[in-house]
């Protein structure tokens, strides 16, 4: 049962912009008013309690969709049904059941003590008092809110803010979260307890997921699935197991010889890049194993250190941009 | 819906809270806000240092107008003032998050913040409207209580209207709120003269048209008893709850066309 | 020098690139201007001159007044106020130049910027709706050019002063609201002082607020004679020179209390 469907969806901007070519006090004033289309014909559906990944670069049109499909911005074109309502046209009913944390832009009062937020924000989403008090327990408890619950969100560091962001956005039940960059900025204990956080509310109370990340690592530990969009269209909408495994067979050995020499000529792998004494050897699983690749490499130099490199998303979503990858974007 | 006024109440004291943090800064603000606006009628003392009557007006008169016009004016700065910031939450991105809410734009757009400074201007107000009304000869009846009466609410919808509808263009043009104080502080201004002074393309456009002339001159010259030099059906001077609600209506639908249009930014 | 060169250049370019608020302003600029040139007319209609003004010097100032209100910008300037609230502006402090003269240009950048773009449009409008004056000798318009430079001078040198008394008081709006009141009412901006009663407006005008308004129109209305006007001048500079060393005092205040609290 799909709870977001979008068909065809579209966003076109008129942007003005200096005319190119033209300079001085008068190029400045010069304009010229050009068409972007920001998204240009996504197509897809989320299911219930799915936890999806949707990336990209930026400018490619990931924010243009999560503002449509959260009723902020009207499509140019196409249709986008969540929770069987039109976002633009229900705004509103819409917004009752869905939490929002846009990692940039804080949904709290800043000049007001964190605990003052949650209780404004319950009358806003009018949250039943007991509803209200059992959530604000439950997520003071998992997401550590106790030593600030009264400090001014103007003084809370960053890693405080976004789970006080996390809680404000969580405590009306939503059905569905948009995240946005909900990691960034934080440092690695904090991008990990906001992780586990997450996974564990997906199967607590089986939220649906829809989560915006530059962070490769954010998408390997939640979402199974992922959407990788550039210049407003769908590239790739699958497995992020299944595309792991696609390249997942190519690893990376990386060597620090004693002394510096040219790439070194082993069977199975081949040199990518050299630096110094360290070399970067890759190999495909089917043609060689690391341990006789180490035995080989040791056999012709003398070997200080080394390390294996697992395949990052990051790499293969780089070489999905690029086009590396020739297969169609399969939709689900 | 039925609980609005208990959100906004929590909201708007939740504002002055925050206020009341730095209290001599506040002091100063409300002490500035009353000697800011009161240089506006010390300006129309000077001209009248200089002539006994203004366009057939008295002092006495103009100041009817003026303590009208600024206590209306600045209890709906206080009140919704803020939308004056508008453009600046639309640049920062903050109203993406005023739309991921399930409320009504406006109303927190319009909760967002609370001008409690403008007291000082109130106060001003209040004091020229009473010297006024005090040296003024009025000849009281129930039809000038009423109209009297009525002032307040129509003049505020009407100046409060000008606000909305004009932060309307914010949606297309996020740096433009300069020129709508043509027409919010402008429309203050306007309306603290006898309008008849005004070159008549001016007066078609913010008298009528943009319905200024309903806050507070046509109410006027049936309560001070004035001629209406304007040639306007008498039946006017007593039209401006109807056009209040009028203009409430447009300014209302205005800015949802608005709100469908808003672009946000970044992409 | 050449350091505060680009900061001025800076300080202008700043604002070219906000196409739209500058026609947003020029457009309420010329309405208020508007407006308030047909109080002129009312009062005019009245009477044939006041405190030495004819209707056509009345109209003149009224729509200079408009133009040159971004040169003296009266109302909502914050930069310095900010960068203190913020505690940036110790690392200011540390850089090698000197923090007035730095905002100096920069605001002088701007106030030049402001001059041409929201300065000439609404008094072009006003002089092709109303009767205005406009002096014929060269000598006239480039006392008035000098004079406005002064205003701008004189203006930065008092909102300097109000910026940095965020040093000492939390918040900086109050004290903004109480200085704009001031400037508002003694400048000449709200009524030209000429328009005063006698007895007080001789006092105002001793004062430095009517070197952001009343000096530079006067000038241009021609209102004194060469010998006049140059004293004029010399009036604005004296007072340009008198706030900006009662602002490097207080600066100087402010360092110490930086050093000593540790900002």
């Amino acid at each position: 049962m799909a709870i977001i469907t979008v068909q065809d969806l579209e966003k076109t901007f008129a942007v003005s912009r200096r005319r190119e070519g033209a300079r001085g006090l008068i190029g400045r004033l010069a304009r010229e008013t050009v068409q972007v289309r920001a998204v240009d014909g996504i197509s897809f559906a989320v299911k219930r309690g799915e936890m999806v990944g949707y990336i990209g670069p930026n400018g490619a049109g990931k924010s243009t969709t999560i503002k449509m499909l959260t009723g902020i911005l009207v499509p140019s074109g196409g249709t986008v049904q969540v929770m069987d309502l039109d976002p633009s046209r229900r705004r509103i009913d819409v917004a009752r059941r869905i939490g929002v944390v846009f990692g940039q832009r804080s949904q709290l009062w800043w000049d007001l003590p964190l605990a003052d937020s949650f209780a404004l924000l319950r009358h806003i989403y009018r949250i039943p008092e007991q509803r209200y008090r059992a959530n604000v327990a439950q997520f003071t408890e998992l997401l550590d809110l106790g030593g600030f619950l009264q400090t001014p969100v103007r003084q809370l560091s960053l890693g405080q803010r976004m789970r006080g962001e996390l809680t404000a956005a969580l405590l009306h039940d939503p059905e569905i979260l948009y995240l946005d960059e909900p990691t960034i900025g934080l440092d690695v204990v904090a991008k990990a307890r906001i992780r586990e956080f997450l996974a564990q509310l997906n199967v607590d109370r089986g939220v649906t997921v829809l989560l915006t990340t530059h962070d490769m690592g954010d998408i390997e530990r939640l979402c199974s699935r992922m959407l990788v969009i550039d210049h407003g269209r769908v590239i790739y909408d699958g497995d992020v197991q299944a595309i792991k495994e696609r390249y997942g067979g190519e690893r990376t050995l990386i060597v620090d010889l004693e002394e510096p020499g040219p790439p070194i000529d082993v069977p199975g792998a081949r040199v990518v890049k050299v630096d110094g004494p360290r070399q970067w050897l890759r190999f495909h699983r089917t043609d060689a194993t690391a341990a006789s690749l180490v035995a080989a490499v040791a056999a012709r130099a003398r070997l200080l250190d080394l390390t294996i490199e697992e395949p990052a998303i990051e790499d293969i979503v780089r070489r999905i941009y690029e086009g590396e990858a020739a297969w169609e974007a399969s939709t689900a | 819906m039925a609980d609005l006024p208990a959100i906004y109440l929590r909201l708007i004291s939740a504002r002055i809270r925050a206020q009341l943090q730095y209290r001599l800064s506040f002091l100063l603000d409300v002490l500035g806000s009353f000697f800011l606006t009161i240089i506006d009628f010390l300006a129309i003392i000077v001209i009248f240092y200089h002539l006994p009557a203004l366009a057939g007006w008295t002092l006495e008169e103009v100041a009817f107008l003026y303590g009208t016009s600024y206590v209306i004016f600045k209890l709906v700065d206080m009140l919704i003032g803020h939308l004056d910031g508008l453009g600046d939450q639309v640049q920062a991105g903050q109203f993406d998050m005023i739309m991921v809410r399930p409320l009504g734009a406006l109303f927190q757009v319009v909760t967002l913040d609370f001008g409690m400074r403008q007291l000082g201007a109130v106060l001003q107000g209040l004091i020229i409207f009473g010297l006024a009304l005090w040296r003024v000869d009025i000849d009281w009846n129930t039809g000038r209580v009423l109209l009297l009466a009525q002032m307040p609410f129509s003049g505020a919808l009407i100046f409060a209207s000008v606000w909305v509808a004009g932060h309307t263009i914010i949606f297309w043009i996020t740096r433009g709120r300069e020129a709508i104080n043509a027409f919010t502080y402008g429309g203050n201004m306007f309306t603290t003269y006898p309008i008849q002074i005004y070159g008549a393309w001016l007066r078609r456009l913010l008298a009528f048209i943009i319905p200024l002339a309903f806050v507070n001159y046509l109410p006027a010259l049936y309560i001070l008893d004035k001629p209406n030099p304007l040639g306007v059906p008498d039946a006017l001077r007593f039209a401006s709850p109807l056009v209040a609600v009028i203009a409430a209506i447009v300014a209302w639908r205005l800015w949802n066309f608005g709100v469908r249009h808003y672009r946000s930014t970044g992409s | 020098m050449r350091l505060y060169w680009e900061v001025a250049v800076r300080g202008f370019r700043r604002y070219t690139t906000y196409r739209a608020a500058t026609l947003a302003g020029i457009f309420t600029n010329t309405i208020f201007g508007f407006m308030r040139a047909y109080v002129m007319l009312a009062l005019f209609d009245a009477v044939t001159e006041v405190g030495g003004y004819d209707v056509a010097d009345a109209l003149t100032y009224t729509f200079l007044a408009q133009g040159l209100i971004m040169v003296a910008y009266l109302w909502g300037w914050w930069d310095v106020a900010i960068t203190i609230r913020s505690g940036d502006v110790v690392t200011d402090f540390y850089r090698p130049f000197d923090y007035q003269a730095y905002w100096l240009a920069q605001d002088l950048g701007r106030a030049l910027y402001h001059a041409v773009a929201r300065g000439i449009p609404p008094f072009v409008v006003g002089m092709l709706v109303f009767d205005v004056r406009l002096p014929l000798s060269p000598l006239v318009w480039v006392a008035f050019l000098v004079s406005i430079a002064l205003a701008a001078t004189v203006s930065f040198a008092m909102r300097f002063m109000v910026n940095l008394s965020a040093f000492w008081l939390l918040d900086y709006r109050g004290p903004g609201r109480l200085a704009a009141a001031l400037w508002t009412a003694l400048s000449g901006f709200a009524v030209p002082v000429a328009f005063f009663p006698e007895g007080i407006g001789a006092v105002v005008s001793l004062l430095p607020f009517v070197a952001l308004f009343e000096v530079p129109v006067d000038i241009f209305l021609e209102r004194q004679s060469g010998t006049g006007a140059a004293g004029a001048l010399l009036f604005q500079a004296g007072w340009a020179l008198v706030l900006l060393a009662a602002g490097r005092w207080m600066l100087a205040a402010a360092r110490r209390k930086v050093v000593i609290q540790g900002g």
